[in-house]
């Protein structure tokens, strides 16, 4: 099983890097956030470091600076963040059959490293795509943290720069190819109708996860014309 | 928050992330049951992309994150460039909210 490794080509590195790059800038404004919201420098760092998962992190910071109570902050994070188990179970293969790969591996499961390695359709260039992914991102999330932890509040908002837009965007453009898929598809677009239809009534996290009702489109009969 | 916090959030997360592959290593699945679980994560993604697209915590995002993730979109189903379509996105996204639209 160790042989199968790709060497990274040309094209997915850009890729990788174009969304290294706006990952650093969000990881900055983070850094920026949390300091400005009265965190101590080291507390974004670490967090980012061990937490490694950006919208968790944005979310407990948020609701401490807020006024609300480390628990529920927790919580909150780890409710955002069970939809890894799903994509562990179905990205698992990649990390390889070694326990170090395992345990270094799974650290690296965020959604733009599953996106990243479900896109491709050799078993060995998914192996690549998502270390490759991982890696680089924990790099530029981590290095972009610390930066914005030293530049402070004069980052400003993300919004301004619409790095909001990019992130949904470059998960779109990874999950595209599957959605020709038409079951695929289908299932996506129910989960997608419910996940926005029940978010106002749920908390954060929980919508992503009630997406996966659409997985019961499959079973629809298919229409004969469309 | 406090160093407790972050280690339980910490800790909590990398539980989560370990869950899956350590499952998938103890059960062999049928090849049905590896289609059903990819087919799975990707309905996740698109609801992810969904919700963060358009929503805002219990509210609707305005107007200029949506057009700027579609227009992102639509040049990836042109099958334009990775990188063009996240810059695309973005400088969709930051041009409409400096002309205004929210």
């Amino acid at each position: 099983m160790r042989s199968t490794w790709r060497t990274p080509d040309p094209a997915l590195l850009r890729d990788v890097l174009a969304i290294a790059a706006s990952v650093a800038v969000s990881g900055a404004s983070f850094g920026a956030i949390a300091v400005g919201s009265g965190e101590p420098w080291w507390i974004p760092s670490l967090m980012s470091v061990v937490v490694f998962a950006g919208g968790a992190q944005f979310m407990a910071v948020g609701i401490v600076a807020a006024g609300g109570s480390p628990v529920a902050a927790v919580l909150a994070g780890l409710l955002l963040n069970l939809r890894f188990l799903p994509f562990g179970l179905a990205v698992g293969e990649v990390l390889g059959r070694s326990p170090v790969g395992k345990l270094v591996g799974s650290h690296l499961l965020t959604d733009e490293t599953v996106a990243f390695a479900l896109a491709q359709r050799e078993p060995a260039r998914a192996r690549t795509a998502f270390w490759l992914c991982g890696g680089t991102l924990f790099v530029a999330w981590n290095a972009g943290v610390v930066g914005g932890t030293l530049v402070g509040r004069s980052i400003g908002d993300p919004a301004v720069f619409g790095l909001d837009a990019a992130f949904p965007a470059a998960l779109l453009a990874l999950v595209l190819p599957a959605l020709r898929d038409r079951p695929t598809l289908r299932a996506a677009l129910v989960g997608a109708v419910v996940a926005l239809a029940t978010t106002p009534f749920v908390p954060a996290g929980v919508p992503v996860l009630l997406g996966l009702v659409g997985m019961l489109a499959l079973r629809l009969p298919v229409p004969v014309r469309r | 928050m406090t160093v407790l916090a972050v280690l339980a959030l910490a800790a909590g997360t990398y539980a989560i992330r370990l869950a899956g592959p350590l499952l998938r290593d103890r059960i062999t699945l049928p090849d049905r049951a590896r289609e059903l679980m990819s087919i799975a994560a990707t309905v996740l993604l698109v609801a992810l992309i969904a919700t963060s697209s358009l929503t805002r915590g219990a509210h609707f995002a305005g107007f200029a994150l949506p057009i700027g993730v579609a227009v992102g979109g639509l040049a990836a189903w042109r099958r334009a460039p990775f990188v063009l379509v996240v810059v695309l996105a973005a400088a969709v996204t930051a041009g409409l909210r400096f002309a205004g639209v929210s």
